[in-house]
């Protein structure tokens, strides 16, 4: 176990490495650069704020000073935004971003559970068409449509909720994270109620579950002790996934709700430039990923006694 | 090129002389025609296709002609603008028939370029076998694992939005599950009693490919591409969405849903007709892949 874990780490920290690399040349073998101006500066200021960022150096010393400061935690100054660090703007957008991301997720979980398994327990029934019909349409419809027509919906015509952006004062209220988490989190609920329909109909057919029946338990007991336990498996391995794809989407809802989160600043490093900022947000969820799907394969060999790890 | 050449396709025709035999295609084709959500998607597809590739040649409105004293009209037979027009007074029936056949275009072009990558990658994996099968299906894993939206995100930012780029990027990275359904096919068969016989009776390893391989991979193959082209779409839109997409006077459904989120407190309809458009043509795709995969592979059901 220990040492499967050690194996999957050593394997992460090449992965890591080469993603650091191909963003870092990709991004600099780019025209333009981020002290382009609509009006070119000097020459010799121009020099100068380069070599304040260690910038006139040559580019694989330039690499080989990035690792070092990332070695060392150190992700770099912001070339944008005078004063601040990678660190710091990663600092502000990230609680956002992993509150919304955290709430979908669990709501994309609880909800999907349920659904998937009322529909596989009354199959061919109008409650399982309803969630079969739901699962297809929530697949096929992606984020930033549903986004935009729940904003238009609820928050103008309705005016239930607000339709974007944070108060500056309170920061992150529930009434301004109900929709962008309903809506990353829709996609997500209609794959895994189809994932739970699935193996809950296989499961309930299975004989071990027909002697649990037979012997007298009663109906609830035999679905959450016996069939929960082994039907949520397909759903377990579906985590890695189905995070990776929660990471992507809030780049849209950020978008499509104007939230200061990690993914719209991204968006933005990427069309300035800021190379450095750019290169620590793809770090931190290339890092966040490998780590979710490790979470997610350890907790699939706990769940499952068939599979071991060593 | 005579048209019997080997001995097993001789036996075949000596066969269906006594008793008309039905090859797997014919079969999982009367089978997809028992799919109604399958053949209705099929036909409605066809009539999209036809829409996007022949409507803008048709349509009385260009896509690009702008109406200066028509900014913003909703849906009207006035003018025929059925679909009203958007914030610059273009016609928005000509373009999202013109984001359309973007759409579409993108779809199958990149779908294309990830099933060669990964056909290629797939087959070689399994029918090798040994280490290079162990590390390029180890690369497929760690590859599996990056957060490639963002490399895409960082290209189309670097290299400016170009629509080759933009195929290639989104086919780029829709490969790695088609490479492991090739090479889980590739393996299966190579072990399979029908492949082993036909050895023996010394079938040469090209026929083999041709007659037994060939055609037992394409099935899932063909599945697959139909599932992707959707995916494709939604990734370009994705793309076009954040403003990163396919760039004026081109346009895509991505792009139009986008320019319609911005202006949909005033001007719902342009939001409302393209996300419909796209929403239609997912579904067609969803349906006949669906379709064909019971179609093909009954087990599956």
């Amino acid at each position: 176990m220990l040492g499967y874990v050690l194996r999957r780490i050593l394997v992460a920290i090449p992965t890591i490495l080469v993603i650091i690399t191909v963003a870092f040349f990709m991004m600099r073998i780019a025209p333009g650069g981020p002290f382009d101006l609509e009006r070119p500066m000097p020459e010799e200021i121009r020099q100068n704020i380069l070599a304040a960022y260690g910038m006139d150096q040559p580019i694989w010393k330039q690499y080989l000073d990035y690792l070092a400061g990332l070695a060392r935690g150190d992700l770099g100054p912001s070339l944008k935004f005078r004063d601040m660090d990678v660190a710091d703007i990663i600092g502000q957008g990230f609680p956002v971003s992993a509150t919304i991301g955290l709430l979908s997720m669990t709501l994309a979980v609880l909800v999907g559970t349920v659904f998937g398994s009322v529909a596989a327990l009354r199959q061919n029934n109008p409650s399982d068409y309803a969630v079969v019909a739901f699962a297809t349409v929530g697949i096929v419809i992606p984020p930033f449509v549903v986004g935009p027509i729940l904003a238009l919906t609820i928050g103008i015509y309705l005016g239930w909720l607000p339709s974007g952006g944070l108060d500056p004062r309170l920061g992150m209220t529930p009434d301004r994270l109900i929709l962008p988490v309903i809506t990353l989190a829709l996609p997500q609920i209609a794959i895994i109620s189809r994932l739970m329909r699935a193996s809950m109909i296989e499961v309930i057919r299975s004989n071990y579950i027909r002697t649990a029946r037979a012997k007298g338990l009663s109906a609830p007991a035999v679905i959450v002790k016996h069939a929960l336990r082994s039907a949520i498996l397909p759903l377990v391995s579906y985590l890695g996934p189905a995070s990776a794809a929660l990471l992507t989407g809030s780049i849209v809802i950020e978008q499509v709700f104007s939230l200061p989160g990690i993914g719209r600043q991204f968006v933005n490093a990427a069309l300035q430039r800021d190379y450095t900022v750019v290169m620590g947000v793809v770090i931190l969820y290339a890092s966040l990923i490998i780590l979710l799907n490790l979470i997610a394969d350890l907790l699939y060999a706990a769940l499952n006694p068939k599979v071991k790890y060593d | 090129m005579s048209l019997i050449s080997t001995p097993a396709e001789k036996s075949a025709m000596l066969e269906g002389a006594a008793v008309k035999g039905r090859s797997l295609w014919e079969d999982a084709q009367s089978r997809l025609l028992r799919n109604k959500a399958a053949v209705f998607s099929l036909v409605l597809l066809g009539v999209l296709v036809v829409l996007a590739f022949l409507g803008p040649l048709l349509w009385i409105h260009d896509s690009s002609h702008i109406y200066r004293d028509r900014v913003q009209l909703p849906p009207t037979f006035e003018h025929l603008h059925i679909f009203g027009t958007d914030a610059q007074g273009r016609d928005l029936f000509a373009r999202t028939l013109v984001g359309l056949r973007m759409s579409l275009m993108v779809g199958v072009v990149a779908t294309m370029v990830s099933l060669a990558i990964g056909v290629i990658w797939g087959a070689t994996a399994g029918f090798v076998g040994g280490r290079l099968d162990q590390l390029m299906m180890r690369i497929v894993d760690v590859l599996y694992s990056l957060p490639f939206i963002f490399f895409v995100i960082i290209l189309m930012v670097v290299f400016g939005r170009n629509i080759i780029l933009i195929f290639v990027a989104i086919g780029a990275v829709e490969w790695l599950t088609m490479a492991r359904i090739v090479r889980g096919q590739t393996i299966s068969l190579k072990g399979m009693e029908f492949v082993e016989a036909a050895r023996a009776a010394g079938v040469s390893q090209f026929s083999i490919i041709r007659r037994h391989i060939v055609p037992n991979v394409l099935g899932p193959v063909v599945v697959y591409v139909t599932l992707t082209i959707p995916v494709v779409i939604l990734a370009e839109s994705f793309l076009s969405f954040l403003g990163l997409g396919v760039q004026e006077p081109l346009t895509s459904l991505g792009n139009l849903i986008s320019n319609g989120a911005r202006d949909m407190e005033v001007a719902p309809w342009t939001l409302y007709f393209p996300a419909l458009t796209m929403m239609v043509t997912l579904f067609c795709f969803n349906f006949i892949g669906d379709g064909l995969r019971d179609a093909i592979d009954p087990k599956d059901r």
